[in-house]
């Protein structure tokens, strides 16, 4: 079991609430309306119904014999992909969207990397009726066209962020303004378990799914625990969905971050977007841009719980290079048939580099996302 | 309940208020060029006292003019040292705040922060995303360094959570007019004087309405309630878009008015 923050919102020293004063009522407002919902049992099954009848939970484990065998482990993979809308964002969308809806709110907005974030939220939003404004870094919306779209045809308006390094990091600025002069009738969708409190525990409440799917499934597949957990780590909402099924057990947690944006592996403790955490940034304060081939891991911060999580030694955060990710993402495809997201190579590849370090071993990964998305890009990349 | 020290922003403040003057107090970006000029400026026609922005690279309190004024101090190469090294040459009598995200703060610790704007001559600070709740390191160091802490009341305060915030503040109470960022309006909101009459009912302390402040007219109509206002994207356009002069023209323009709605000669 992770821990519970307390009303301070800390894990540990990381966390917190460091929001302009506009927001602190919003939030205080949403932690209390987030454990009434929790506990309420109609909330729960509303909830689950709408994971299983529309999401499709639950994922799947899938057994990569091929793979596995080249590289000498047995590695299984949680199918987030297959989920509705092709990641695991759905998961955390659909409690939020139905919170903000039991709240009375009118509209979302939410920011986006890879796009997935926003089109869980405006899919969501369009089922339940909601009106819903993504913000997406101008880089991104060049490199994710084709999400983008999908979000203008689910409903969504789609504003692209045109500060600083145009990223995910300008997303989440720009939708905290916005938040800040409509918080009397908007909800904030937050896409990772960041933010100020209650969001990193709210998220990753409703990503715990994926961890208590998984450590049911591994039990029945391989009568054990995994010894590796592994994901990737962006503000790291996969990571700790599927790392709250294991926190308690044997198994290494292990968190991959891009080289580029690796907050827990090079960055320092700091507060930005509401929360104390490992940051990369400079010996001012000022925060660096993220230079990562995924948009969605292209994120300076880091969940504060995983920051928590690595200042205890629970879990581990390596890092890989682009060039890395590029033969990961092909490698998974030629040799399972399965094309992950940019976001997950980041995990295949951590895991075919350090194979020959866990001959024999099982290693779990939380394949978070589709990689539909990626292909015109990678076309770019590969020619 | 513990009494905080009266600082030389706060004095300084009440002492004009209490003479019957409504209170200015422009904003400038620190770091952005021309801003010393601009300092001199607002300190020559009229300003109370001057808030000196600490360029951050994720204000998200702040709209697009500020915005601006901050990425392109930083690419000039200003940061917090140079910023409040150039401070200490300024030589005005005006007394200093500076405005600065948490994280500038945070990464230099809270005491050697709080100690460099002193020995700067700052007297205040306005953290605005250090709300109440987490401010307490922070104040600590503060009071200890002698640097008053200026915080935010916004609208959607509840009435409980007014006075919890009163009691820890200093130098002057940060009115926020309105529920947004940064930026220049049309009108005043209906906000800003709700606020202000609220908070006027529960303190002592200089209530300054900041946010949204666009012109002389929205400063005379805030400060109808308000002890004064805080101005800081119509100060920065008039510096991005002409230069120090201007600022010194638009700070005597509104002085002109806020001291004509209230008699002063």
């Amino acid at each position: 079991m992770l821990t519970t923050p307390g009303a301070d919102g800390r894990f540990g020293e990381f966390g917190g609430r460091f929001v302009p004063e506009t927001l602190v009522p919003a939030c205080q407002e949403l932690e209390a309306a987030f454990h009434d919902a929790w506990n309420d049992t109609v909330f729960r099954t509303e909830l689950n119904d709408l994971l299983r009848d529309y999401a499709g939970r639950p994922s799947i484990l899938t057994e990569c014999h091929n793979l596995g065998r080249k590289l000498g482990i047995r590695l299984i993979l949680k199918r987030e992909d297959l989920n509705h809308t092709g990641s695991h964002k759905i998961n955390s969308v659909l409690g939020q969207v139905l919170l903000a809806k039991r709240m009375g709110k009118k509209r979302i907005v939410a920011e986006t990397g890879a796009g997935q974030h926003g089109v869980a939220s405006a899919t969501a939003a369009a089922l339940l009726g909601l009106g819903c404004k993504v913000y997406m870094g101008e880089v991104d919306v060049e490199r994710q066209a084709l999400n983008v779209f999908r979000m203008r045809l689910l409903g969504a308006e789609v504003v692209p962020a045109k500060s600083g390094s145009r990223t995910l990091k300008d997303a989440v600025n720009e939708a905290m303004r916005d938040w800040v002069a409509t918080v009397e009738h908007t909800y904030y969708a937050i896409g990772s378990v960041m933010g100020p409190h209650p969001y990193p525990f709210m998220v990753r409440q409703f990503q715990s799914v994926i961890g208590t799917e998984a450590r049911a499934q591994c039990r029945e597949l391989l009568g054990t625990d995994p010894d590796f957990v592994t994901a990737c780590v962006g503000g790291g909402s996969n990571a700790i969905g599927i790392f709250s099924g294991f926190v308690d057990t044997h198994a290494r947690l292990i968190g991959v971050e891009p080289a580029g944006g690796a907050a827990v592996g090079r960055g320092v403790p700091g507060v930005v977007h509401g929360m104390r955490s490992y940051l990369m940034q400079d010996e001012y304060g000022q925060v660096q841009e993220a230079q990562s081939i995924s948009a969605g891991l292209d994120y300076p911060g880091v969940g504060p719980e995983h920051s928590y999580l690595a200042s205890i030694g629970r879990a581990e955060y390596p890092s890989v290079t682009d060039a890395e990710v590029i033969e990961g993402f092909q490698l998974l495809a030629k040799t399972e048939g399965i094309i992950p997201a940019l976001e997950c190579a980041h995990v295949v590849a951590w895991i075919a580099r350090e194979a020959p370090n866990m001959q024999g071993k099982t290693v779990l990964m939380n394949l978070s996302g589709r990689g539909d998305k990626d292909v015109a890009q990678m076309m770019d990349i590969l020619g | 309940m513990a009494v905080l020290h009266t600082g030389k922003l706060e004095s300084h403040l009440r002492a004009r208020r209490d003479a019957g003057r409504k209170l200015l107090v422009p904003y400038i970006t620190g770091g952005y060029l021309g801003w010393t000029d601009a300092v001199r400026a607002a300190a020559a026609n009229g300003a109370d006292a001057i808030e000196i922005g600490i360029p951050f690279s994720d204000p998200v309190m702040d709209g697009p003019m500020i915005q601006l004024a901050s990425e392109q101090a930083l690419e000039r190469g200003a940061t917090p040292l140079t910023i409040l090294q150039e401070l200490r040459s300024i030589d005005i009598d005006v007394p200093l705040a500076v405005m600065c995200y948490y994280n500038t703060v945070h990464s230099a610790g809270n005491e050697r922060f709080s100690h460099s704007l002193a020995e700067a001559g700052v007297c205040a600070a306005i953290v605005p995303d250090l709300p109440l709740e987490e401010a307490t390191e922070w104040c600590f160091a503060a009071d200890g360094a002698g640097i008053e802490t200026v915080m935010l009341a916004a609208p959607t305060a509840p009435e409980e959570r007014l006075p919890r915030i009163l009691q820890r503040c200093n130098g002057f109470v940060y009115a926020v007019g309105l529920l947004g960022v940064t930026g220049e309006r049309d009108e005043l909101a209906s906000t800003a004087t709700k606020l202000a009459a609220r908070l006027k009912a529960l303190t002592d302390v200089p209530v300054l309405i900041g946010v949204g402040v666009s012109n002389a007219a929205q400063a005379v109509e805030a400060s109808t309630v308000a002890d004064g206002v805080v101005m800081g994207a119509s100060v920065m356009r008039r510096l991005i878009e002409h230069d120090a002069d201007a600022v010194g023209e638009y700070v005597g323009e509104v002085r002109k008015a806020l001291d004509a709605a209230v008699g002063v000669k």
